[in-house]
């Protein structure tokens, strides 16, 4: 597949205007998840910016692409990307975690434009993304589901209860994402509850499974297209990311998952995105 | 009189409405026998989706359904549906407020010898402490049927208690259903007996034996626990004394949203009859029901008791 070097280019940095306003909106709510919302910054950027079919204009258009970051708590990145894509103004993003604001500290699909599902809690956005899998199937429609899911958080049985029915019902409509950034809340997964290995796991449930490294936007377009050809199961793509990404005096640091930079903080971060 | 369960009631009516509301989708976890909506596979194979036994992930993709504007009903036994999934209705399904109906079968002792893992006593309460959700708990075949047709047609999300054993029937197929709206059966003035469920025969037998010892007892059949119909409630209260029963705990179910509602509006002595904070045990149904205290006979007491 050939992505032209401008498109590389644009997407690079339009995940770089991403990554700016996660760090924005979370200092400015005084709470939030950086970690999580900065190594998906690729994908989420990748999948609004060049993949998925969807309209601002018309953001329940019922032939959509969908997405659901079962992952939740990194909502941040994915406001980040509806505000930039046009779904709702970008003023709305300082007022994350606000009383009366379009952007919950979770997703909150009654609220915010262009979002597809409510989550949040670990654990249940793959059985939701599988819902709509079978849906799009049910009715022959052409559109495709997205599911980011944590490296932590595929600790949850329904995860597997879920990877089970994907591809019991031949899901190759859905493709999902673990952000495989090797941390979770109480230290590194494979500390606190090795789902190692990945691969092999989803492997052994039927799934088809693509290894990249999930900054590489070439990497991650092309495992995308890949999944678009592969048919009579779904895929699940392991994308080997760093928690923190982009800003320096996060990265690979635990402490960073669920804590707002300070503005001074903010400032040093910003200055090196 | 016709006798038959509110669970086949549901199968059949699921199927019915399967072949006039092509949205409608159905999720069982491996209990489609049981639950009745194996008449729904049988019909329509392409609108049923067996999960198997993983009930966190039925009520979840049921959600997911609902965000693509098909109408899921998803089944399984209530103690499984309320209790082992719990979370995934709250948040997965009330939260947003989804269009997903939670038809759960099996409620109450009346499961009968498979014990109290199954006998599903606090459904009610727990389905009912969530914001969005509808709770609609029938009496009888005919009004299960009305009662899930209303219930497809209703926006959000609603819980349906039906129950395994076969219970007589009481209404007639005129007999009009609307969620939210209780019905008086049996118009009376020294007491009012507020029932849900299979509890409501025996609220219309218990009314026939106090008539015979001079009291003149109303019967009041709430099958919409939530939103509770406060207006009929009311006019219940009075009568001066209120005996609410159902196959459920007392706690959180129709005596507690019933004693809400008076103590707040009109406070009137009352007597609760259900599962006095016990689990229930292997037995036959009937057996469970004398045991535990659910007959016409306990609600005959009660009200004696309230005109004492
Ligand atoms: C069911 C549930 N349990 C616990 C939490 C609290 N929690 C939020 S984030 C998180 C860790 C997630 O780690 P991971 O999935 O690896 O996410 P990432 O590293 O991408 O941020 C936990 C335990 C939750 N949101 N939901
Ligand atoms: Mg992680």
């Amino acid at each position: 597949m050939g992505v032209s070097s401008q498109t590389l280019e644009k997407l690079q940095s339009k995940a770089r205007t991403i990554r700016r306003h996660i760090v924005e909106m979370v200092a400015e709510a005084g709470s939030g998840h950086p970690g999580g919302s900065l190594s998906s910054a690729d994908i989420v950027t990748a999948l609004y910016f060049h993949v998925m079919n969807v309209d601002p204009q018309n953001p329940k258009w019922p032939e959509r692409d969908r997405f659901v970051l079962s992952k939740g708590h990194a909502a941040p990145v994915l406001y980040a990307a509806l505000a930039e894509r046009g779904f709702f103004s970008k003023e709305e993003l300082l007022k994350l975690r606000k009383t009366g604001s379009m952007l919950q500290g979770h997703p909150d699909m009654k609220v915010t434009p262009g979002l597809d599902m409510t989550t949040g809690s670990l654990g249940q956005g793959l059985s939701a993304a599988n819902g709509m899998a079978l849906a799009g199937k049910l009715d022959n429609k052409d559109y495709r589901v997205y599911v980011l899911m944590g490296d932590g958080e595929i600790q949850e049985g329904q995860i597997w209860e879920a990877a089970m029915t994907a591809a019991h019902y031949k899901l190759d409509n859905l493709t999902a994402f673990v952000d495989y950034n090797g941390l979770q809340i109480d230290g590194p997964v494979t500390k606190v509850m090795s789902p190692e290995s990945i691969q092999e796991k989803f492997k052994a449930f039927g799934w088809n499974v693509i290894d990249i490294d999930g900054h590489d936007m070439v990497q991650i377009l092309e495992a995308i297209e890949e999944a678009k050809t592969v048919k009579g199961k779904p895929t699940v793509i392991v994308a080997k990311t760093v928690k923190g990404k982009g800003v320096p005096f996060m990265e690979n640091q635990v402490d960073w998952h669920g804590k707002a930079p300070t503005l001074e903080q903010a400032k040093e971060a910003l200055e090196t995105l | 009189m016709t006798k038959i369960a509110t669970r086949e009631a549901y199968g059949q009516a699921l199927a019915e409405l399967g072949e006039e509301i092509k949205d409608i989708v159905v999720l069982d976890a491996d209990l489609s026998g049981s639950t009745k909506t194996s008449v729904f596979a049988k019909k329509f194979p392409q609108r049923f989706f067996n999960m198997g036994i993983a009930e966190q992930d039925l009520m979840a993709t049921a959600a997911g359904f609902a965000t693509c504007g098909k109408i899921p009903f998803a089944s399984t036994f209530a103690v499984f549906a309320t209790g082992r999934a719990f979370e995934q209705i709250r948040n997965s399904i009330c939260y947003p407020s989804l269009n997903v109906k939670i038809a759960a079968t099996h409620a109450g002792l009346t499961v009968g010898e498979d014990g109290a893992t199954h006998q599903s006593i606090e459904d009610l309460a727990l389905m009912r402490s969530l914001p969005n959700m509808t709770v609609i708990s029938p009496a009888d075949g005919v009004e299960t049927k009305k009662a899930i047709r209303a219930a497809a047609l209703h926006e959000g999300p609603v819980y349906l208690r039906l129950g395994r054993m076969a219970v007589e029937t009481i209404f007639d197929e005129d007999y009009e259903f609307e969620i939210g709206k209780g019905k008086i059966l049996r118009e009376g003035t020294d007491v009012a007996i507020i029932a849900t469920g299979i509890m409501v025969g025996e609220a219309l037998k218990a009314a026939e034996v106090l008539e015979k010892d001079g009291i003149n007892a109303m019967v009041v059949n709430i099958h919409t626990i939530k939103p509770i119909d406060e207006d009929i409630i009311l006019k219940a209260a009075e009568c001066g004394a209120i005996v609410t029963a159902e196959e459920h705990t007392i706690f959180g179910g129709l005596g507690s949203a019933v004693a809400e509602v008076l103590a707040e509006k009109k406070p009137t002595p009352m007597k609760r009859i259900g599962v006095k904070d016990t689990f229930g045990q292997s037995g036959k149904p009937d057996e469970l029901l004398k045991l535990y205290n659910l007959t016409a006979e306990d609600i005959v007491n009660a009200a004696k008791e309230l005109k004492r």
